[in-house]
């Protein structure tokens, strides 16, 4: 079986649908460890990847007013237990060009295992780019994820990142996202991650808006089991008239996990507004009433609700 | 024997009664109202029949189809027939509509439980049972989602008040689905006017049962805000 095939296995195996591979209208990209294994291109969809000493480089050029209809799939990985992945990604949508990305990375066996995701973004004027990242993890824990992005939103211009990590252990997590919006801007950051044992999650989403007008969204959410560790800060600075902004964390912790918010906002524009809300608990007594007079088990109705807050 | 007998109960927390005493039954398929002004131990009864965390009788029984269930957990006693709707329910990040109306239910059909409580399937299916909703809706989903469960008992914890209260008809329409079902209901309220839907009604007051009857005997002697118990003190303020 070649690699790309375990990759793929792998990929199945975490609920990925593989035939998104065969299908000549999807673009995709599946890198293993340093290694290009497949690519796909579409046509609009400008792909430069290359292999490097500890990675994969790729450059995205969606042209102006080119919309990307069907997804582009990007799948990374490492299937052995040891091992560094270095993902350097620059991607710049022109003028009125949208793309929605869906990247999967699995690292099933990882027991000493590195993934850097170090992402740079220009949306530009009226574009939009949806940007998904689900994470698979083994259940070893021996994982460091350190994903980062600074991306900059040009007039009316929209982008939307949505990262999940809720498949087997964290490992070790910090996610470090910057978002620039223009005037009219729209983002929305949202992490969803599941920790366990003694993984350590740490996230820092920042967005300023610095064109009029502009909106942004910071939502995390984030349940804790066993000895689990988790700080969320959530920064939103509105510098220009109009400028909205909210950061929303909801942070759920079972047993003797420990969960930290800390949301920092700042205006310096008088008719800029900034809000912000944080929830840190057990689950809500209320919630599992309710639940449970429906008939479903105390630990039922926490599965249940902890699933809701990641899903 | 009636679905649910209640003898004697009383219950108490940090030094005060809430319940003294109170004797109470409901028979199969009956709708019975439960009268009384604000603070008189309505939600107190309630929770202590679905056992909330924290209500458990300082004395007394309940009996439910023939089980004393005074210290079963509350899935326990929802899978004897008991279901509450809550006065305020609350919201729930990432579960549709669909789902939380079947979610022990598996086999329901959640449009028709949706049609049931007015609401348009198409609309609500997919949305999410979260703050996206109005109260309104979210009071509407919860009764279809325990209609769903085709209870024994359901008891609906003032239906008809909050900002988002439902209307008389949106209740009666409510209870009818109820009956249809066969479910017997413990509608507890404090307007007599939607009282008067019931089959039977009771008026409780510094928790007590103060008048039981027919909905329109009670309703005259709740109307006249001046029970036996209270001489007014209590009943008077709504």
């Amino acid at each position: 079986m070649s690699e790309l095939d375990d990759l793929m296995k792998a990929y199945g195996e975490a609920g990925g649908d593989k035939a998104v591979l065969e299908n000549t209208e999807i673009a995709h990209l599946v890198a293993s460890g340093r290694k290009l294994l497949s690519m796909k291109n579409v046509k609009g969809l400008e792909v430069d990847a290359r292999e490097t000493l500890t990675g994969i480089s790729v450059k995205v050029t969606i042209k102006e007013g080119v919309k990307i209809k069907n997804p582009v799939h990007l799948c990374f990985g490492i299937l052995h237990n040891k091992g560094t992945q270095k993902i350097k990604m620059d991607v710049k949508l022109e003028k009125n060009a949208s793309a929605y990305f869906i990247a999967h990375c699995i690292f099933p066996k990882a027991e000493k295992v590195k993934h850097i995701m170090d992402a740079v973004a220009e949306v530009g004027e009226n574009a939009e780019m949806r940007y998904s990242e689900t994470h698979y993890h083994g259940l070893y824990g021996g994982i460091e994820v350190i994903p980062k992005a600074v991306v900059k939103v040009g007039k009316n211009g929209r982008y939307f990142t949505d990262f999940n990590l809720i498949t087997g252990r964290v490992g070790s997590l910090a996610i470090d996202y910057e978002v620039e919006a223009g005037e009219n801007a729209v983002t929305e950051l949202t992490a969803r991650v599941f920790g366990h044992a003694n993984d350590e999650i740490k996230i820092k989403e920042k967005v300023v808006l610095t064109g009029e007008n502009s909106r942004g969204l910071i939502k995390t959410r984030v349940a804790l089991e066993d000895e689990a560790k988790a700080e969320v800060t959530g920064i939103t600075e509105g510098s220009a008239a109009g400028a909205r902004g909210h950061v929303d964390c909801v942070e759920i912790v079972k047993d003797n996990a420990v969960a930290s918010a800390i949301p920092v906002v700042k205006v310096t524009n008088p008719l800029a507004k900034v809000t912000h809300e944080a929830a840190i608990g057990s689950v809500d007594k209320r919630q599992l009433e309710t639940l449970m007079a429906h008939g479903l088990t105390f630990e039922e109705a926490v599965d249940i609700i902890v699933k809701g807050i990641l899903k | 024997m009636a679905l649910l007998e209640i003898t004697g109960l009383t219950y108490m927390t940090h030094g005060k009664e809430i319940l003294s005493g109170l004797s109470f039954s409901i028979e199969a398929s009956e709708v019975h109202a439960l009268l009384g002004t604000n603070g008189t131990g309505k939600s107190t009864l309630a929770y202590l029949i679905m056992g909330c965390e924290g209500y458990r009788p300082t004395s007394g029984e309940i009996v439910f189809d023939g089980n004393v269930i005074n210290d079963l957990k509350i899935h326990e006693r929802a899978r004897l027939g008991i279901t509450m709707a809550w006065q305020e329910p609350v919201r729930f990040e990432g579960i549709s509509v669909k789902d939380y109306i079947t979610i022990k239910n598996k086999d329901a059909d959640p449009a028709y439980y949706l049609e049931m409580v007015g609401l348009h399937p198409e609309l609500y299916l997919l949305r999410m049972v979260d703050k996206s909703l109005s109260g309104g809706e979210r009071k509407r989903i919860e009764l279809a989602s325990i209609l769903a469960l085709n209870p024994k008992l359901a008891i609906l914890d003032e239906p008809d008040s909050g900002i988002d209260m439902l209307s008389t008809q949106d209740i009666i329409n409510v209870i009818n689905a109820f009956k249809k079902n066969g479910s017997a209901v413990l509608l507890i309220t404090h307007r007599e006017e939607i009282a008067l839907i019931a089959d039977k009604a009771s008026q409780i007051c510094r928790g007590k049962i103060v008048c039981a009857g027919s909905p329109r005997e009670v309703a005259e002697y709740y109307k006249a805000r001046k029970c036996l118990v209270c001489d007014g003190e209590v009943c008077a303020y709504v």
